[in-house]
């Protein structure tokens, strides 16, 4: 009785170290916010208006049908016509086009009598991302534009469909990243101002008051975290209901089970806020070190910004034991496709063992300090 | 040895080679004031960390108010009160918020807490900054506040790790005095200090020099033997004795 008493009253307590600290608190409850708008409108691997050369040497009806094709989508625009590719270097060199369709003479007649009529696509590849999304937008536009000229058989209308599906213009990228946004904040506020506020007391001496009291290491950690992990659901939610109101991000499956996950990967990044704070001996060192060792795989390795697949190998090993990466598949699962646990359990239990994991291994280097 | 409120027999502290506490041996009898003198680096502050339970004894034994120091720390841990020679409150709660955090901590009830709290604010003259916060009081009100904290919960036994680092004379002589009351109110007192005038004050006193008790006794026990007129002549003469037979 007494007991949860001095719990509570350690709960109270860290309420108020929040509520106080006015600047702390603005910035836990804004930044997510203020996150969403930027990596909503800044991280979209969408592309939209694709400046475009065409090299046409000898134009022709069916050269016209594909410029026509091009110039008809929403993506492409046509900037220039040529009927050589000799200024096409200088033309990517200063940025008027992304992308170039080559057509070799006599395109029609080769494709009337020969068959397969080739053309080039060239295009910028700076930036490979977006390069490997422009060209496979324009491969499809002339694949669209033979599957026409061959009659449409069910192969033919498959392409078309799938075609069709990338040109329409969504914001699939806002749909991609609120997820891993959410991972994000929740490490943020977990891992980052648990490991911040644990050190803090560990810095100022009063960590050393608790130790001589009659609390147990547990039920001070507990006490400790218990308010961030109430701040963390707050911001998921917060961040989930921006989502949805700027960029009509849907949650198609249960939120309860969405919120259940969030939880349990708080807890994960409690853990790894309480580890760190409890292996190093300063705020300045702990902060670095969540921000190297949590933030940065969160951004990096969880499938948030850069897709899993498209990681080198050694990498895509690696993000297996990122907690993040987990919670974001699980994420998106819920979110955009609408699954169930049913189908999300593996991911569960991963998640679930690595929690219980780190909270074993944090508790153990809390207790440690006291040898 | 139950009569004792802290009795140390052969403690002993290494951290890897180095002996930062080495075999010391004392009894500290109720109601005591036991002063722990030495330099920085002496091992002070080990062997209180030992004797509250925050480190465990390489070897040797020690009891506090009855109970081992390395198997019952949690019923040490109920019996004593700590300062630590870093400021041990919240600066950002007010001296109101802070008394009633420590209360619900060792188990006070609201009503109990309520009532200590009135006579502590008496005591320390403190009656009209209840909502104030901590972080704005001078200095050694903070100290002050931070001691009467620790005595709350009525310890038997209270440790206070340098309680008057860098305060002004005039409030160091005030917290003598609330040692003093305290004392006189049954609580034994264990002091580390540096300062040789605070050691005068003490019933007895422990001179430790590199991780050793050199001296043992009250302040007049001490001065005599060495012809020494205070004890800041007794802890140089055994400092140096310590360091010119090589200890470190």
């Amino acid at each position: 009785m007494r007991k949860r008493a001095a719990l509570a009253g350690l709960v109270w307590k860290e309420t108020r170290h929040i509520l106080r600290d006015r600047k702390t608190l603005a910035v836990i409850l804004l930044m997510p916010l203020l996150q969403v708008i930027l990596f909503g409108y800044a991280i979209r691997t969408d592309i939209d208006d694709v400046r475009l050369a065409i090299v046409d040497p000898v134009p022709d009806h069916a050269t016209h049908a594909l410029r026509d094709r091009f110039g008809a989508t929403e993506l492409f625009r046509i900037v220039a016509v040529r009927r050589s590719s000799a200024d096409l270097d200088g033309l990517f060199a200063s940025g008027r086009i992304h992308q170039a369709v080559v057509f070799q003479p006599g395109f029609a007649e080769r494709l009337a009598h020969d068959g397969p009529a080739p053309v080039q696509v060239i295009t910028d590849a700076a930036e490979p991302n977006t390069g490997t999304a422009m060209q496979a937008y324009a491969t499809a536009v002339i694949r669209e534009y033979e599957s026409g000229l061959r009659g449409s058989g069910p192969a033919g209308a498959a392409v078309t469909a799938s075609v069709r599906m990338r040109f329409n213009p969504t914001r699939e990228s806002a749909n991609l990243f609120v997820p891993g946004l959410i991972a994000y904040v929740i490490t943020i506020i977990s891992a980052l101002m648990t490991a911040i506020s644990l050190s803090r007391e560990k810095e100022t001496g009063t960590m050393e008051v608790l130790l001589v009291s009659p609390l147990r290491p547990r039920e001070i950690i507990a006490g400790k975290v218990a308010p961030y992990l109430l701040i963390g659901m707050a911001t998921v939610i917060l961040v989930l209901a921006e989502a949805r109101l700027i960029f009509g991000v849907p949650l198609r499956g249960s939120a309860a089970l969405l919120l259940a996950e969030g939880l349990l990967f708080t807890g994960t990044s409690l853990a790894l806020g309480i580890l760190i704070s409890a292996r190093t001996p300063s705020q300045r060192v702990a902060m670095t070190a969540v921000l190297a060792g949590t933030m940065l795989p969160t951004v990096m390795l969880s499938g948030f910004i850069f897709p899993i697949e498209s990681l080198p190998a050694p990498l895509r090993l690696l993000s297996v034991v990122i907690p993040a990466r987990w919670f974001v598949e699980i994420a998106r699962g819920i979110m955009l496709k609408g699954t169930g646990l049913a189908e999300l359990w593996q991911e569960t239990v991963v998640l679930a063992a690595m929690t219980a994991a780190l909270l074993a291994a944090s508790m153990r280097s809390f207790r440690t300090r006291l040898e | 040895m139950t009569d004792a409120a802290i009795s140390a027999r052969g403690l002993t502290r290494r951290f890897g080679d180095f002996t930062a506490v080495d075999a010391i041996t004392f009894d500290v009898s109720k109601g005591e004031v036991f002063g722990f003198l030495g330099a920085n680096g002496a091992g002070k502050t080990t062997a209180i960390r030992i004797l509250t339970g925050l480190l465990a004894p390489s070897a040797g034994a020690a009891t506090v108010a009855g109970h081992d120091v390395a198997r019952e720390g949690e019923a040490i841990r109920r019996r004593i009160g700590y300062m630590s020679q870093r400021f041990s409150l919240y600066g950002d709660l007010t001296v109101g918020e802070n008394i009633r955090l420590y209360g619900t901590i060792y188990g006070l009830t609201p009503a109990q807490i309520r009532e200590r709290t009135g006579i502590l604010l008496e005591r320390l003259e403190l009656g009209g900054q209840v909502r104030k916060r901590v972080a704005s009081l001078p200095l050694g009100w903070k100290q002050k506040l931070a001691f009467s904290v620790a005595l709350l919960h009525e310890p038997e036994v209270v440790f206070l790790d340098e309680p008057t680092g860098g305060v002004d004379p005039v409030t160091r002589r005030q917290f003598w005095e609330l040692i003093y009351a305290a004392a006189e109110r049954g609580t034994t007192v264990f002091v580390t200090t540096h300062y040789m005038d605070e050691a005068e004050y003490c019933d007895r006193v422990a001179v430790m020099v590199a991780g050793r008790i050199e001296a043992l006794g009250s302040p007049g026990e001490l001065k005599a033997p060495l012809g020494a007129a205070t004890m800041d002549d007794v802890f140089v003469t055994l400092a140096r004795a310590g360091a010119s037979r090589g200890v470190r």
